[in-house]
């Protein structure tokens, strides 16, 4: 009975990091990139907690001093708390850069980003805009040989 | 094909999740740290929150390693956002935001510095209140987009709080003791002044963490605002 219950809870949280993931691989929006790396962090923290958790016991904070109870693990509790502020601030900095990549190309569709920013490169090199990443960015300027260039040099 | 191998690879990792947790027995955790701290906490710290001995004692240094990793998130958002330069031009909000604001705001301080001052007794500390005294400080600025944050006095707090808590931890040196060993007398269980140096080693957490997200949290909506 007791595990079975268990079972429900692990499953719980195993299903909101799974969630997360997908969420993370699957999404080509960079908004819902950050609101699934939430969730799996949610279900990464449901899981360190269940970790220490026990029947019949009370949180790790002494009431009374006469009268000792059991108490859950504190460990996972404090891991957890690092945990969750950590999550804030990777949250914040995730953030941050959708900010400015969307200031910067104007969407937040992570295809469409791509191909923009492999534009601006580019157009930075100096060679003709490539469309697919499959095609060879065109007719490139050959390096000189090797000979020529060393020739040159010394009689500079 | 992208789709097909991640599908897999979640299934796979369900599957590996739940064998592994289901082979556990669940509500009793094979930990024996757990048990240990809780027989030694009350007399080695004198912390009534077990979480707080565990947090700030026993895992001192793991604690400034995660201010340092926020300190380090914050700096990074602020370099990619640029400084603020000015408030918006954003119109102020309405009569009813910017009242409930002014009701709120010593509201929201009082709060803070109750759960940043009770974190070794009850549920709370440095953490969870300095995450609502930078809520404090960021309500005026939703009510009222002209006005700013001055960055110049946020960086003082923190660098001050962040200064604080590696001395207080350094000071358990000159005593030949380990880095940030709880100092001061321990005082009587569950007493608001006990737990030696836990509550100055929290407060100096809770102004940090408030003072970063203060800075981050204003910076993301000045941002927001001018684009």
């Amino acid at each position: 009975m007791t595990t079975s219950i268990g079972v429900i809870f692990f499953i719980g949280a195993i299903g909101l990091s799974a969630i997360g993931i997908a969420g993370i691989l699957l999404s080509n929006h960079l908004f819902r990139m950050v609101l699934a790396l939430a969730i799996a962090e949610a279900g990464a923290n449901l899981l360190l907690i269940l970790a220490g958790y026990r029947w019949d016991a009370v949180a790790p904070i002494v009431t009374d001093p006469r009268t000792a109870h059991a108490m859950v693990d504190p460990v996972p509790q404090a891991m957890v708390l690092t945990a969750i502020v950590i999550g804030v601030g990777v949250q914040a900095l995730a953030l941050t850069l959708v900010i400015r990549t969307r200031q910067r190309y104007g969407t937040l569709d992570m295809r469409m980003a791509r191909q923009r920013m492999q534009d601006d490169l580019d157009a930075a090199a100096g060679v003709t805009p490539s469309r697919s990443l499959e095609q060879p960015a065109g007719a490139r300027p050959l390096p000189l040989p090797v000979e020529a260039a060393e020739a040159g040099v010394r009689h500079d | 094909m992208r789709s097909l191998a991640t599908l897999l690879f979640l299934g796979g990792l369900v599957f590996l999740l739940t064998i592994l947790t289901g082979a556990l027995p669940f509500g009793e955790p094979p930990m024996l740290v757990g048990d240990a701290i809780q027989k030694a906490a009350a007399d080695e710290v004198g912390a009534a929150n077990f979480v707080t001995a565990v947090v700030l004692a026993y895992r001192g240094l793991d604690t400034l390693g995660e201010l340092s990793i926020l300190f380090a998130a914050a700096t990074a958002g602020g370099l990619v956002l640029g400084s603020a330069q000015g408030g918006s031009n954003r119109r102020p909000a309405g009569f009813i935001m910017r009242a409930g604001t002014d009701l709120l705001f010593p509201l929201l301080l009082v709060v803070g510095l109750y759960i940043v001052m009770h974190g070794h007794l009850t549920p709370g500390g440095g953490f969870q209140g300095g995450v609502v005294l930078a809520a404090a400080f960021f309500l005026p600025l939703l009510a009222r987009p002209s006005e700013t944050l001055s960055h110049a006095w946020l960086s003082l707090v923190e660098g001050l709080a962040g200064t604080a808590f590696i001395a207080i931890g350094a000071l358990a040196l000159l005593d030949d003791k380990a880095f940030l060993t709880p100092l001061l007398n321990k005082g009587v269980l569950g007493e608001l002044v006990s737990g030696g140096s836990l509550p100055l080693l929290y407060l100096a957490v809770g102004l940090k963490v408030g003072a970063e997200l203060a800075s981050l949290l204003s910076r993301l909506a000045s941002d927001e605002a001018t684009s």
